[in-house]
């Protein structure tokens, strides 16, 4: 009993499952908000201890490992502070009546639920479990996309749900495939599911099923990656749901995607007779980065343009891991963690912004840096950050893909460092109106905390400028887990 | 049970699937597309229940009795009150011509009779010829889908994909989760219905023509 209330595996899980319901009986905005970001704190608490604590034997449902405790941390972190983030942007959406206690109250019932089914997604050790964790996951970030009741939000949200539900119907698919090629070999039942034994049995699965399986699981999880040409799901869903779950959804929802893309991965390159998963996931992460990078030129919704962003760095980020190699897959690994934070950070900015103005149209911005110098400057460093510039952290995993790809791959390194520039441009274009120049629009002061914003812009500097040894160190070992 | 005609069964339903799947394709009202599914769903039901006894795996006569109640009864019965309700009986909007379509419809049978037979040689011949069936529905619902405008049908053809999966999930010998797996499907379904009928009540919608949807997007944010 007493092992089993310091176990951090279980926390993660139950913290968000008895919030959301408490959070689900509770009235009063206040407190739940409250609630919220207290629940938040210790899930991210339990999911630090999981570094120090010794960790369970894999059992049949769970499993932690080097590779998702990195997942668990940053989910969990990301999650906590966008909890503060949403405890203010939602007092104000009250006011000025965008939404209503009622909703409130669903609202932050579903973020926990969100959030659990984040974690569960991570830490089982089972791939139909992953794949139900990963539904649920969908379902709640859906129903909160639509919460504004809008035109626009529903129609954001129904269009988000049908490519979802493709989505996951695809990847389902690809499960059982998974579980076709696993049951001859492994036996019948959950072993043939549990994702230890099939690692450890990969090189004896029939090959043509891992492929065909492999296939529609890179479409049905890359449908929620965001990846081209099956993203159209993403731009709609960040611009009209509330500005929190933007950054959940840009920060951590493709994450977890990203994650069941690579599992799988994993389990295809341990089978030496199947298809190589890596030139799959190279040519789908290139077409989203030069398509997303085209794309941000032509946008005049700002959370739109960084939803573009987040397309073409899921691209960059596939792309690396597609590679595959120890310094890619380190370089991939260390963008994704930089882009989680960047982003959100990015959106924590864009939610202020689009409060204080009344609006999310790019020509109605100006000169932030001027009206409010504490906003403007956060959005300037993200989205320089963002951009990729020196000497923040995703110049450094950006420069890594780069020169890795050079050296193993020049031709790749042509259209790679070509969107990355077009994408550049597009950023730093956009930047100058928004942040520089004559302020335009309402110039009220900002109610609520940049807390959240600048300690992910602290952390992507500080990673920018020094990885400490023992991150490195771990980075490094799952890159060569990876393959 | 001699092993040729439990095979045989297994075929003739996992092949009448196909071919309803293949009805749905060419019905140009949405009442009969409702019954066409309803029809998807009972063979469906029945090809669950033939699996859960061939296996002797009595927690598959769960997933047949939801396939049975929810989506050949009440989800049916439902979307026709629906369509009422909404007065949207008229023609469906096909963006495809029915020629074409089914065209489409039969290339891609093909497709996924050469993709899983030729990669499922070493498995055992039920499931894998179940699994080759499951591509083809599940393309196909695919197909009615995208060749689809109305909302309502769009669901439907969603449905059938998911039949799709379902007969996957149970041709496949002692897979576990399959009635978590369904359970949760029913719920996803549940609300996908549930979503459009309140937004519709909600009057946020002149029409559940998604089309209409399509063209609102560009006039104000982009």
């Amino acid at each position: 009993m007493n092992a089993l209330a310091f176990n951090p595996v279980t926390a993660v899980l139950v913290i968000p499952v008895s919030a959301a319901v408490l959070l689900a009986l509770l009235p009063s905005y206040r407190i739940s908000a409250r609630l919220n970001v207290f629940a938040s704190l210790l899930t991210f608490v339990a999911a630090l201890l999981l570094f120090v604590t010794e960790r369970p034997q894999p059992g049949r449902y769970l499993l932690i490992d080097d590779l998702n405790i990195v997942f668990i941390v940053l989910n969990s972190f990301v999650g906590f502070t966008t909890s503060v983030f949403s405890a203010s942007y939602i007092a104000h959406e009250l006011e000025t009546g965008r939404l209503t206690p009622a909703n409130l109250r669903f609202y932050h019932a579903m973020y926990q639920i969100m959030m659990f089914g984040m974690n569960l997604a991570f830490v089982s050790n089972n791939v139909g479990l992953m794949w139900v964790a990963v539904e649920l996951a969908t379902l709640t970030t859906v129903l909160m996309v639509g919460i504004y009741r809008t035109h626009e939000a529903l129609e954001a949200a129904w269009k988000y749900f049908i490519l979802g539900s493709v989505g996951i119907a695809f990847a389902l698919f690809g499960t059982i495939l998974v579980y076709m090629a696993a049951q001859p070999v492994v036996g019948e039942g959950y072993d043939a599911m549990a994702w230890t034994l099939l690692i450890q049995h990969a090189a004896a699965f029939d090959p043509g099923l891992l492929n065909v399986a492999f296939v529609f699981l890179l479409l049905g999880y890359g449908t929620k990656v965001g990846l081209a040409p099956l993203h159209a799901w993403l731009p709609d869903a960040h611009a009209e749901g509330p500005t929190p779950i933007s950054a959940v959804l840009s920060g951590l929802l493709l994450n977890v995607a990203l994650y069941a893309v690579l599992r799988f991965k994993i389990l295809i390159a341990a089978s030496p007779e199947a298809i190589a998963p890596g030139p799959l996931m190279v040519t789908m992460g290139l077409t989203s980065l030069v398509f997303a990078a085209f794309m941000l030129y032509r946008r005049r919704d700002i959370k739109r343009m960084f939803a573009y962003s987040s397309i073409e760095h899921m691209g960059i980020i596939v792309f690396a891991f597609g590679m595959g190699g120890p310094l890619a897959n380190f370089a991939g690994l260390l963008h994704m963690v930089m882009h989680s934070l960047t982003k959100s950070a990015i959106f924590y900015a864009v939610g202020h912004i689009a409060q204080i103005k009344g609006t999310q149209r790019l020509s109605s911005i100006r000169g932030l840096t001027e009206s409010h110098p504490g906003l403007g400057w956060g959005l300037v460093i993200g989205v320089v950050a963002i951009a990729g510039l020196p000497p923040l952290g995703i110049f450094m995993s950006e420069f890594l893909v780069v020169s890795s790809t050079f050296a193993r791959q020049p031709l790749l390194a042509i259209p790679l460092v070509f969107g990355l520039l077009i994408a550049f441009g597009a950023l730093l274009l956009r930047l100058t109106g928004v942040a520089f120049g004559q302020p335009r629009g309402s110039t009220a002061p900002v109610e609520g905390s940049y807390m959240p914003m600048y300690s992910h812009l602290a952390l992507v500097l500080g990673g920018g400028v020094y990885l400490p040894p023992p991150l490195v160190a771990w980075f490094q070992h799952i890159a060569n887990l990876l393959g | 049970m001699s092993g040729g005609i439990t095979f045989d069964i297994a075929h003739l339903l996992a092949g009448g699937l196909v071919l309803v799947s293949f009805m749905m394709l060419y019905q140009d009202r949405l009442y009969s597309l409702l019954n066409m599914f309803a029809l998807h769903s009972l063979v469906l039901t029945l090809s669950v229940a033939w699996q859960a006894y061939v296996q002797h795996a009595p927690h598959l006569y769960v997933t047949a009795a939801i396939a049975l109640g929810f989506k050949a009864i009440i989800i049916p019965v439902a979307l026709h009150r629906m369509i009422r309700r909404l007065g949207i009986h008229r023609e469906i909007e096909t963006v495809v011509g029915i020629g074409p379509t089914m065209f489409v419809g039969m290339g891609l049978v093909a497709l996924s009779m050469v993709v899983m037979l030729r990669v499922t040689q070493a498995a055992d011949p039920l499931a894998r010829e179940d699994l080759a069936f499951a591509l083809a529905v599940l393309l196909l619902g695919l197909l009615v889908m995208v060749t689809r405008r109305n909302a309502v049908s769009q669901i439907v053809g969603f449905m059938s994909l998911e039949n799709g999966l379902v007969l996957a999930a149970t041709g496949a010998k002692g897979m576990p989760l399959v009635v978590e797996i369904s359970v949760a499907f029913s719920i996803l379904i549940a609300f996908i219905v549930i979503g459009v009928f309140l937004f519709r009540i909600r009057e946020r919608f002149d029409t559940v023509d998604v089309r209409a949807l399509d063209d609102f997007k560009g006039k104000r944010r982009r």
